[in-house]
């Protein structure tokens, strides 16, 4: 891709706080107008690439490009970034209007008065809060003050908003609206939004792109249904959306169609991403939805005990005692959740479509950890 | 007993000592010191009965201990606010953690020997054989330093620097430093993020040592007397003056009344101010 439609580009670019790693050496671009999702566990490193790109920090190697331009040089008040922290950072001795007009007031030439007005009047209107101008901050709501530090960001009209963990104080409700609000936001502004976030629902329901990190690298970059869907490696698997891991043996490696022999004996066909030679140990994911439920036939198929039901309201999660295999997660869909055939204490038959296993090898997993738990002092 | 009233008993019980305190050693002696403003000075010295405002019409009498008191004790606050600004921001924002202890230790270490000798020893560096002879040694001419309005001031400062300190760093220290990120970001140069933020935020803190420093400098009598040698002197040493030498008790109650009134006013006015600049959140004096 030629950098005039790049709006972030990272060459090479590490950092390292003593002898802590926090990111390994990264190549990764944003096009313009992309909304992106950096999501990872806390230690990950995404932060720091946030901070980078907003000039907190400076990188231990390679480049971090903005727009074609290296910002190597560039502090953070002359980078056409904004954004949005966490907590928000509003200013405290500052009302409403003043936080949202601080941007414009930097501007040099000076601005007009008249027009830092009209433009931070147009900001509140954007983000709902026209009106509230002379509010203190602290008497502003969480949600509120979301919004405040949203105009105070896009006052400017950056190339580039970058969001810190933006949702992470609201609560759940609240958060939904948002989700939906940042993402009407960002089509109609066709600015770059870049999001930090640990939280895996609102990397994927809002991005276009998500890039998931761990131990300071990036472990797999895709639009969210891939990432949800095909998985890289176990750490993926694990961290984005729920799932059950079972312990099993590779068999034959047919990769697209592995052969693994479960702990119970049982064999059965699976994905297989990453490798692993006959008689290797992997791990089989298997996602709770993709698992059906029936009546017990007796066949020497999978099945179980029901042992807890979780009532979700359009959903409903079951907690089955599989011999051999210990304990599965299953969903099931709002008709099969009100029915009086599943019930803890029954006996159940689990199925699941062929193409549903995704095998990865278990040494995969060993390293990831250990990087996970190197970075963490970080956090 | 009712919890409300039982909450009440409890605030009335931990309230007590405090009150009783405060009554018996600030409230009664302001009292009878008001009451002796009004009254004569008794033939022999002391206070005799009277119902009269002469002593506050005499009040010019003492002006120049006014004079200086109300010139030097702002100045000296200002020096010490002055020089103890940069010395808090370097201890809050630019100290390696690890080594701030150390320093806002060194800070404090003074305190542990009393002004008292601390002032004394300032009287030998700014007399006749201290500087003014080693200028001399090497060839300036003969200076005075000790007895002068500046000995004054630089007793003041020295002594009161640390009160000025501790507060702005305690201010500057519990500075959200994502709010100076957030500036910076918003396109506000270092410069420009110092006085819209940085400098905003620290005016309670800056406040807090100004008043401080300012009420007890108002009343401070040992360095005007060690430095200033009766040359310079406070309304703390006019007091001293009029208590113990001229026995004349209901002038220097109008002149501590008066010095009350000054402090008070000039108190409220910082609070007002304070409140206005930073964003009429209440602010805690001291």
């Amino acid at each position: 891709m030629a950098s005039e439609t790049l709006d972030i580009e990272f060459r090479g670019v590490s950092k390292r706080y003593g002898d802590v790693t926090a990111v390994h050496p990264t190549d990764f671009a944003v096009p313009k107008g992309a909304f992106i999702a950096l999501l990872g566990p806390s230690g990950c490193g995404k932060t720091t690439c946030l901070r980078m790109i907003g000039g907190f920090e400076q990188p231990t190697t390679g480049q971090v490009l903005i727009g074609g331009a290296d910002m190597a040089e560039v502090p953070p008040y002359r980078r056409p970034v904004n954004m949005v922290f966490q907590h928000y950072a509003l200013f405290p001795h500052f009302d409403v209007s003043a936080n949202v007009a601080y941007g414009l007031r930097q501007v040099r030439p000076r601005l007009t008065s008249s027009e830092i007005a009209r433009r931070t009047a147009d900001a509140l209107a954007m983000v709902q809060l026209a009106g509230f101008g002379k509010r203190k901050v602290h008497e502003l709501s969480g949600g509120q003050q979301q919004r405040v530090a949203l105009a105070r960001a896009l006052v400017n009209r950056p190339s580039v908003l970058l969001l810190d963990e933006p949702l992470a104080a609201l609560d759940k409700k609240l958060r939904t609206d948002m989700q939906i609000e940042l993402q009407n936001l960002q089509r109609e502004l066709g600015i770059t939004f870049v999001l930090v976030t640990h939280d895996q629902e609102e990397a994927l329901s809002m991005s276009d792109v998500v890039c998931v990190m761990n131990g300071g690298r990036i472990v797999q970059l895709g639009a969210p249904d891939e990432i949800y869907d095909r998985p890289a490696d176990r750490f993926v698997a694990a961290f984005v959306g729920k799932t059950n891991f079972l312990d099993g043996t590779v068999v034959e490696n047919g990769g697209n169609a592995a052969r693994i022999r479960l702990a119970n004996g049982m064999e059965i066909g699976a994905r297989l991403t990453g490798g692993g030679a006959p008689g290797a140990a992997v791990s089989v994911s298997l996602r709770p939805e993709a698992l059906r439920l029936g009546a017990a036939t007796g066949e020497t198929g999978l099945g179980g005990i029901i042992r807890n039901r979780i009532f979700l309201g359009s959903t409903a999660e079951y907690a089955i005692e599989v011999p051999g295999l210990g304990t599965l997660l299953a969903t099931a869909d709002h008709d099969a959740a009100r029915s009086d055939l599943l019930r803890p204490g029954d006996e159940v038959a689990i199925s699941f479509n062929p193409g549903a296993p995704l095998a990865f090898p278990v040494a995969d997993n060993k390293t990831t950890q250990r990087e996970t738990s190197h970075v963490e002092v970080l956090s | 007993m009712s919890s409300a009233a039982r909450k009440r008993l409890v605030t009335a019980l931990l309230l007590a000592p405090a009150a009783v305190w405060l009554f018996l050693f600030l409230v009664l002696p302001f009292a009878a010191i008001v009451v002796f403003s009004l009254g004569e000075r008794a033939p022999a010295g002391g206070y005799a009965p009277a119902l009269t405002l002469a002593q506050y019409a005499n009040l010019p009498a003492r002006a120049t201990a006014f004079w200086n008191t109300l010139v030097l004790a702002p100045a000296g606050a200002l020096a010490c606010l002055l020089i103890a600004y940069p010395v808090a921001y370097y201890l809050a924002l630019k100290v390696l953690p690890q080594r701030r202890l150390l320093l806002v230790a060194l800070i404090v270490i003074p305190f542990w020997t009393s002004l008292l000798i601390r002032t004394y020893a300032w009287m030998y560096i700014l007399g006749a054989r201290g500087i003014p002879a080693f200028l001399e040694l090497v060839g300036l001419p003969e200076m005075r330093f000790i007895n002068t309005p500046g000995a004054v001031l630089l007793g003041i400062v020295y002594g009161y620097l640390p009160l000025m300190i501790l507060p702005i760093y305690i201010s500057l220290e519990r500075l959200d430093r994502r709010l100076l990120e957030a500036s910076a970001d918003l396109g506000a140069t270092p410069f420009s993020t110092f006085f819209s933020v940085t400098l905003r935020l620290s005016l309670p803190g800056m406040m807090t040592g100004f008043s401080l420093v300012l009420i007890l400098l108002l009343g401070e009598y040992l360095i005007p007397t060690l430095l200033g040698g009766g040359k310079v002197f406070f309304i703390g040493n006019a007091l001293v003056d009029l208590f113990l030498q001229s026995r004349n008790w209901p002038f220097g109650s109008a002149i501590a009344v008066a010095l009350v009134a000054i402090t008070v006013v000039l108190l409220l006015a910082a609070n007002r101010l304070t409140a206005r600049l930073s964003g009429a959140r209440q602010v805690d004096l001291l």
